[in-house]
């Protein structure tokens, strides 16, 4: 049997006791959610708390609140069964309701938390191994060794952003509110929580808790999230896509496009989806005519440098970055209000 | 060196039975039914969340026993295979299995249709799509699926 190495665990009062409670302990401690990413990395020695702070008890962080702005306060604490599961959500926010349905498997979902998922740890091949395996390959710099494995020449450890639900809420214009001790809050953008460093990859003090995702009104965008990955289930994505698209009239007014799993971090690469403004989406455009969509999704997919470290070839996992640009790009479009005057 | 870690007490029910157990906090479900309450009956299997060999229903809900902490489940409702047949009489899912050949070593068989059970609870003419994205985590080796959606159908169709 895998077992866990001794820990004691903490029952908090309230998040802002979690993040006092997280100042105090210092690198002895971690959060816990569901567990889901945690528990297993701990059974393999990647992370070694002698404390944990619960967080799944907390009633503060369950809830999903419609904003007086019109969008929705989604709690830490949610799990990604609750939200793939909510109705209103899934209308106004397509994109990051199918990414969080398809993370993992529905008996992880059923636990697995949103605020987790956004904290997610990075991965790599040498690194979600077990300790024997990685004492036998030599230990990697994202934890107990100097050097990274997949790239020597690499200052820094590049294991891969895998959060389903970073890309889509980055796309939506989403934002985390987090608590620190004594009470501080800051809100970021989810694109602020990021750092492009396998080891180092939350832009957040060690003391802060993740409290809430805002997504703000929907208005008229439209969006979709599509992942590659070697079996429709339980596996973490190879690429990830997610798009929004905004529509005036018939034509393209704007385009985000963020992708996830082809870097340390999840990348917004919306400037490439240029080409796309003032055009309109016709079934041709869609269909690939004018090669437009290819354009589009040939620059997206240009910050993927995918390396060795993950399931299936790097090379073809570049190649599919850029088709499932393509098909996120068709998705959101088909999810758009159709244009008064056409059928 | 860590800190030695007391045990606390666990209060839970198990199949109907309330249960208090004096636990390691970092013990999970898994062991605490295998090893404290001696059921077997939940398999362990990656023991990492790929599998879901260990699957138990908590409040109804399947969940992972091989990552359950103890604080997760305090004062839950855990439903494990043990708990499902009433007395000599098996539920309509295990029949399925048993009369449709949903099992060959048996391995992931408990896990299986503990999913299926929640499933068709919830849903309880389920299509068979619906049935595959419910046993989406529960890997099995042997049979190559087909006969587990065909009982999980002839359960659905025959009730509780
Ligand atoms: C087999 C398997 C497959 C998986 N597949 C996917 C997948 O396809 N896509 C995917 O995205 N994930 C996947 N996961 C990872 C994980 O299940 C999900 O990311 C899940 O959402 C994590 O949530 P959790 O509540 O269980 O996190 P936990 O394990 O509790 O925590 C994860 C990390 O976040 C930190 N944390 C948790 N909550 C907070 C908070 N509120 N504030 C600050 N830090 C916090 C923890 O300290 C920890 O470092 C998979 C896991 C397994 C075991
Ligand atoms: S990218 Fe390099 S340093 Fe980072 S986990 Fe992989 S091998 Fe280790
Ligand atoms: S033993 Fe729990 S999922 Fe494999
Ligand atoms: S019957 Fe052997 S693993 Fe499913």
């Amino acid at each position: 049997m895998l077992r866990l190495p001794p820990c004691s665990y903490l029952r908090p009062g309230s998040v802002e006791e979690a993040a006092e409670l997280l100042s105090r302990h210092g690198e002895r401690a971690m959060l816990v959610a569901g567990g889901t990413d945690l528990v297993p990395k701990m059974k393999r020695g990647q992370m070694e708390p002698e404390v944990l702070i619960g967080l799944g008890h907390l009633a503060e962080l369950r809830a999903v609140t419609e904003t007086e702005e019109g969008g929705f306060l989604i709690g830490a604490g949610v799990t990604l069964a609750e939200v793939s599961a909510h109705r209103r959500l899934a209308a106004a926010y397509p994109a990051y309701v199918r990414a969080a349905a398809l993370v993992s498997s529905p008996a992880l979902r059923n636990v697995g938390t949103i605020g987790g998922n956004l904290c997610v740890d990075t991965r790599c091949n040498y690194y979600d191994m077990s300790f024997e395996w990685r004492q036998a390959c030599g230990f990697c710099m994202k934890k107990d060794g100097d050097i990274c494995r997949v790239a020597p020449a690499s200052k820094r450890c590049r294991a891969i952003a895998s959060s389903d639900t970073a890309p889509a809420a980055i796309a939506l214009g989403a934002s985390v509110v987090l608590a620190g001790p004594a009470g501080r809050r800051r809100e970021v953008p989810v694109d602020g929580l990021y750092r492009d460093d396998g080891q180092y990859y939350l832009e957040k003090s060690a003391d802060e808790v993740v409290e809430s995702v805002r997504l703000p009104a929907p208005g008229s965008w439209c969006s979709s999230y599509v992942k590659v990955r070697r079996r429709n289930t339980i596996d973490f994505p190879l690429a990830g896509v997610a798009v929004a698209l905004r529509r005036s009239g018939p034509l393209v007014d704007d385009c985000r496009i963020v992708l996830t799993a082809v870097g340390s971090r999840p990348f917004d690469v919306s400037a490439a989806a240029a080409p796309l403004i003032g055009r309109e989406l016709t079934a041709d455009v869609l269909a690939g005519a004018d090669g437009l969509l290819a354009e589009v999704a040939a620059e997206a997919a240009k910050v993927a440098k995918p390396l060795d470290n993950a399931d299936l070839h790097y090379v073809w996992r570049k190649q599919m970055t850029r088709r499932a640009v393509e098909q996120a790009i068709v998705e959101a479009a088909g999810r758009l209000p159709v244009p008064t005057g056409r059928a | 060196m860590r800190p030695p870690v007391r045990r606390e007490v666990l209060r839970l029910s198990v199949n109907g039975e309330e249960r208090e157990l004096l636990v390691r906090p970092y013990a999970t479900l898994l062991e605490v039914l295998r090893e404290e309450l001696r059921l077997t009956g939940t398999k362990h299997g990656c023991e990492l969340g790929e599998c879901g060999a260990c699957t138990v229903l908590v409040g109804g809900v399947p969940q992972l026993s091989c990552l359950l902490l103890p604080a997760q489940v305090e004062g839950a409702e855990v439903t494990t295979i043990e708990g499902l047949a009433d007395g000599a009489t098996l539920d309509a899912v295990q029949r399925a299995f048993m009369e449709r050949g949903g099992l060959q070593c048996g391995y992931c068989t408990p896990g299986m249709v503990l999913a299926a059970r929640a499933l068709l609870d919830a849903n309880p003419s389920p299509t068979r799509e619906e049935i595959r994205e419910a046993l989406a985590g529960n890997l099995c080796r042997c049979t190559g699926y087909a006969g587990i959606l065909d009982a999980v159908e002839d359960a659905a169709r025959s009730g509780r």
